[in-house]
């Protein structure tokens, strides 16, 4: 598959100077553009055999007691640009517990560890680019940047699609998080219809009466040129 | 009016960070038991047929700091070009939470076509908001048919793709996101 260009207009930006930590880190100069070769056109493919029973159960793979908090279902479906599902992908994700506090040990904010949440998860898409996890709803926590910052809720995503070339980490918001427009991470994205596809809406045909609610997160990943005058690619 | 394309837009990446760790590599900060081992520990296994080599580096932001916090991913071809099978050729370095040294215990990968053999690397951390693509090249190889390196406009800059010799089997590739001696960051 030959992988199309990345349409970078709908991702953040390098330098966001209301996000600090962006000043120093983003390059300067321009990416050198060009197109993909194998190295990016291909990529690891992670097998079932990887997972264990609760790597998708952030409320019990921890120590096998319920971790604290809302229970919730969060589910979707990864795609590619051209709207085909992407089976097989390896979705990680990792988060605060439900007082917005990591187990981290570089994260001392006041809100206690959970000794039961470990605070991360992963699973495979199914062929039809489905994934579900079953977690607790993170809190939102205060983090040094401006004078009093907030991150809203959020569940940080990792994603492998088929080639090395699409790999994505991003995070998930929450429908009705009013910190949202607040939060200088979000801003450094300047397409407010890319800011809102990062917002996962309550799905209540998803959520299980007297035990979760569910949010509904789909992930596009960058697609691919498929035509029938295309050769088979260089070296493979 | 006309038809709609009925495409969609890749999800905006957000910034991986400073607990990024958490998710990709639970064991390597303590957090113990949920997966048996970190994903992407080695790229290959012992008795893989090739040169065997270890490649080490820092990354600098723009003021000279070494990062601590970064977690860089590699993806490349094994001694006979080959991609895979399965997660072969993949490993995953978080920096050292003390020196920031990354390290790569790999084999040399071949040339794919005309371009020379490299280690594709995906950088990710705390303030970096879209992940970052580079290169490692390999002091001593012949590159002067590589497609990428031959087209970079600004020739003085190849030389932040390829790694240093250190040694029999060692190499130093030192990554500096911004300023003096920027590295070369590639749209692929
Ligand atoms: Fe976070």
């Amino acid at each position: 598959m030959t992988l199309i260009p990345r349409n970078r207009g709908g991702h953040p930006v390098a330098y966001a100077p209301g996000y600090k930590s962006s000043v120093a880190r983003s390059p300067k100069l321009a990416l050198i553009s060009g197109s993909a070769t194998p190295s990016e056109q291909t990529g690891p493919v992670f097998g079932h055999d990887l997972l264990g029973e609760l790597d998708s159960n952030l409320i019990l793979n921890f120590t096998g007691e319920p971790a604290i908090g809302e229970r919730i279902i969060v589910h979707g479906r990864v795609l590619d640009e051209n709207a085909r599902p992407v089976p097989g992908a390896l979705v990680e994700v990792w988060q605060a517990n439900a007082g917005g506090r990591y187990r981290h040990k570089k994260d001392g904010y006041l809100a206690p560890l959970d000794p039961n949440f470990g605070g991360c998860g992963r699973t495979i898409t199914g062929e039809d680019g489905s994934y579900e996890f079953l977690t607790i709803r993170p809190g939102a926590y205060p983090w040094p940047n401006g004078p009093n910052d907030w991150r809203p809720m959020h569940i940080h995503f990792s994603v492998f699609g088929h080639s090395f070339g699409q790999r994505l980490i991003t995070q998930m918001y929450f429908e009705g998080d009013p910190l949202i427009p607040l939060c200088p991470i979000i801003k450094t994205i300047p397409d407010q219809s890319a800011v809102d596809r990062l917002i996962a809406p309550l799905d209540m045909s998803r959520a299980m009466p007297l035990d979760c609610l569910a949010y509904k997160f789909d992930i596009v990943l960058r697609g691919s040129r498929q035509t029938m005058f295309e050769n088979k690619m260089e070296g493979l | 009016m006309v038809q709609p394309l009925n495409t969609l837009t890749e999800t905006a990446s957000q910034t991986a960070g400073p607990y990024v760790h958490i998710g990709c590599t639970p064991n390597f900060v303590g957090i113990e038991g949920i997966y048996d081992e970190d994903l992407g520990l080695v790229p290959f296994p012992k008795d893989e047929p090739g040169e065997h080599i270890t490649i080490t580096g820092t990354i600098q932001d723009g003021t000279g700091t070494v990062l601590r916090d970064v977690l860089v991913e590699s993806w490349q071809c094994n001694a006979e070009g080959k991609f895979g099978p399965g997660s072969r050729g993949f490993a995953r370095m978080p920096s050292d939470l003390t020196t920031g040294i990354w390290t790569l215990n790999t084999v040399k990968p071949a040339g794919v076509g005309k371009q020379s053999p490299h280690i594709a690397l995906w950088i990710v951390a705390r303030g970096i908001n879209i992940g970052l693509q580079t290169r490692i090249y390999f002091e001593g190889d012949d590159h002067s048919a590589d497609p990428l390196l031959t087209r970079l406009e600004h020739q003085s800059r190849v030389e932040t793709l390829i790694a240093k010799k250190t040694g029999d089997n060692s190499y130093q590739f030192d990554i500096r996101l911004q300023g003096e001696g920027e590295t070369v960051f590639l749209d692929l």
